[in-house]
């Protein structure tokens, strides 16, 4: 492993207009790892990974990628770099292999390099059937494998995913992330954005982004053990009343409903925090079970954007 | 470098080839264009309905009136009976033209302080207003002893086109009219629907440069541009018998240099529309001017002072000017050193300013 950090950003600030998009996020990517993004529409996820590849320049702070200082190096680090936008972003009227022929050649592969390459990645992503195919009829999951075999034609150090699994099924998600972790197990350093809790659970490490800034970070399994809240769990047979009686406590900061069950989220320094809530689902005369459990990534992710979402 | 510049060659052809409609209009376009302004759009007014009053029916009115119909203007039908017969027919649309040549024509003849005759035109029309306004320097026919000088003052000739047929003067400037339609338009698509679509922020992040990019996108354009030529000059020369009178080569250097005019306009377009339609918009806000004010329908020394001004800064005008001293005069492109230098004027500064906007950046 190298010790070196993949990205560097201090004080990242972007700003368009008045908004403040990114809000002086300072970040550390270490290398051969999944980095992940995690926040809502509008956390500043896509716009920060576009200050990374240097399609935007920051308003204030620096960046530092594979060693490129961005935007000014933008340029060296083009070969080092594999890109994935959120929308598709390839040749609708041109065939898969069009497409593949073009990325490569534009990334400077001689020609048999090129024949080489595309071969390994079509059978890697499952194109082989779809070489003739035009993209532009093809299924999202099909999008989705064409450009993540267009990212990585020229062997990326380091690969930027933005929101790439958005418009695809279940099982192409599932598929796509297994790719990911072979291509870490090459050397990759990928970092990708996200807003489903599941794929980010999968990340090596984790920034929570909310309104530009950055909220929480470290290993998924890290930011649940020190979430900044207790987790109790409530069982009832009439969640309506249960939650009409957790409404308005102070100690209470949040409650989610999952099926039969609420989750409750109280602040971290709530002496006994199951009895809490037991006290006052029984002075409302409602019959639960009430039991602290370990947080879940979902509760991290609301607990560190201040209970707001 | 070479070859990402013939990879998006190559992209740009087989998308090309693909749109069917783009590549219809390559070849429609100028057809349309040719055949519309060739055929339909006819400035020489010929063959003017008309009919007589002749109330003298002398020698001389009948040699006069057969003096008008020679100059083939006029087309006469049957004579009417009177002056408010002729009248009518006019108002019903009849006829365009009326001649009353009243009972003592002769006398007014030798009388010059009266009109001998009576012309009723149609002012409806501004063209045939015009056109038959020219009548009335019909010279009467010579007749010994009646009287003096009846001689035109002047005789016209008209040179370069002797049969003054408008295909000839059309053709050269409409190469550049269909020219600058279909390269502008063209391009600035071309280039604002890879940034409406997301292409372009994937081609930033790769090590394409911005001028390679460009290169590739716009090669492509230049081979249609001069096929759009060869089409116009053929089409020109087989149905409308249009000569090329001075060197092809000057020709086509001429048209080289108008096709990296234009393209360069839809690359500034490019940078400044946001969308596929504010693209269209922008190079139809361009066209209008080119089309009335570069001196392809109106005579540029009859405009006011500031469309001449205007009309310097259109690639269009300084082409016209090329291509019909070309085509007609068969000038040498070295005889025209001036328009060639406006337009080489044109092309450098709007590429200066087409790269200092485009970036690769998304900011």
């Amino acid at each position: 492993m190298n010790v070196q950090p993949a990205i560097v950003a201090r004080g990242l600030t972007r700003r368009f207009g008045k908004l403040v998009a990114v809000d002086d996020v300072d970040l550390a990517i270490p290398k051969a790892g999944i980095y992940g993004f995690l926040g809502p529409n509008g956390s500043g996820k896509s716009t920060t990974i576009r200050m990374l590849c240097g399609l935007l320049a920051p308003s204030s702070g620096t960046v530092e990628v594979l060693g490129h200082q961005m935007p000014r190096d933008a340029e060296q680090l083009r070969r080092q770099l594999g890109y994935m936008t959120q929308r598709f972003s390839l040749w609708d009227d041109l065939t898969v292999l069009e497409n593949l022929e073009f990325m490569a050649r534009i990334f400077g592969l001689g020609a048999a390099a090129r024949r080489q390459r595309i071969a390994e990645l079509s059978a890697e992503y499952d194109l082989a059937s779809v070489l003739r195919q035009r993209a532009g009829t093809m299924s999202g999951g099909q999008r989705q494998r064409l450009a993540l075999a267009a990212a990585t034609l020229h062997r990326p150090e380091l690969l930027l995913l933005d929101e790439p699994t958005s418009a695809v099924d279940p099982q192409s998600r599932r598929d796509f992330w297994e790719s990911l972790f072979r291509l870490v197990q090459q050397g990759t350093t990928i970092l990708v954005s996200t807003h489903y809790m599941d794929e980010a659970e999968r990340c090596h490490r984790l920034a929570i982004l909310d309104e530009g800034r950055l909220v929480a970070e470290g290993s998924p399994r890290a930011l649940m053990r020190d979430i900044a809240a207790a987790v109790v769990e409530v069982e009832t047979d009439d969640v309506p009343a249960a939650r009409g009686a957790l409404a308005g406590d102070a100690q209470i900061r949040s409650i989610a409903q999952l099926g039969t069950r609420l989750h409750a989220l109280l602040d971290r320094d709530t002496p006994d925090a199951a009895e809490h809530v037991h006290r006052r689902l029984a002075a409302a005369g409602v019959v639960a079970q009430v039991h602290v459990v370990p947080a879940s990534l979902e509760d991290v992710f609301v607990a560190s954007t201040g209970f707001r979402h | 470098m070479l070859d990402r510049i013939g990879a998006v060659m190559v992209k740009e052809v087989r998308q090309l080839a693909r749109d069917r409609l783009t590549f219809g209009m390559i070849v429609g376009i100028p057809l349309m264009q040719m055949l519309l302004f060739g055929y339909a759009i006819n400035f020489d007014v010929r063959d003017l309905r008309a009919a007589v009053v002749d109330e003298a029916d002398s020698s001389l009115s009948r040699a006069y009136l057969a003096a008008l119909e020679a100059s083939g203007v006029v087309e006469f039908a049957a004579p009417s009976a009177g002056l408010p017969d002729l009248q009518r027919r006019m108002s019903a649309g009849d006829i365009s033209v009326g001649v009353y040549i009243p009972r003592d024509f002769e006398r007014r003849v030798l009388d010059r302080s009266r009109p001998a005759a009576q012309l009723l035109v149609d002012g409806s029309e501004p063209m045939v207003d015009s056109v038959a306004r020219g009548l009335t320097a019909v010279p009467l026919p010579r007749r010994d002893g009646i009287y003096g000088s009846t001689a035109p003052v002047f005789e016209l000739r008209t040179e370069y086109n002797p049969e003054r047929r408008t295909a000839v003067q059309i053709v050269p400037a409409l190469i550049g009219v269909i020219l600058n339609m279909t390269m502008v338009i063209f391009t600035a698509v071309a280039i604002v629907r890879e940034r409406e679509r997301g292409n372009l922020e994937l081609l930033i992040t790769t090590p394409v440069r911005s001028w390679e990019l460009m290169t590739g996108k716009l090669l492509p354009y230049v081979a249609i541009g001069l096929v759009q030529v060869t089409l116009v000059l053929g089409v020109g020369s087989l149905l409308f018998d249009v000569p090329v009178n001075g060197s092809l080569a000057d020709l086509y250097l001429a048209a080289l240099l108008f096709i990296a005019a234009t393209l360069t306009l839809g690359l500034l377009i490019s940078t400044l529309a946001r969308t596929q339609f504010q693209a269209f918009q922008l190079a139809f806000f361009t066209m209008l001017p080119s089309i009335l004010l570069s001196g392809f329908m109106f005579p540029f020394d009859g405009m006011p002072r500031a469309a001449q001004w205007i009309a310097q800064v259109l690639p269009l005008t300084h082409f016209n000017d090329l291509a019909r001293g070309i085509v007609l005069r068969g000038a040498p492109i070295s005889d025209l050193g001036l328009p060639a230098a406006k337009l080489v004027a044109f092309l450098v500064v709007a590429l200066a300013i087409a790269t200092l906007r485009f970036r690769k950046r998304l900011d």
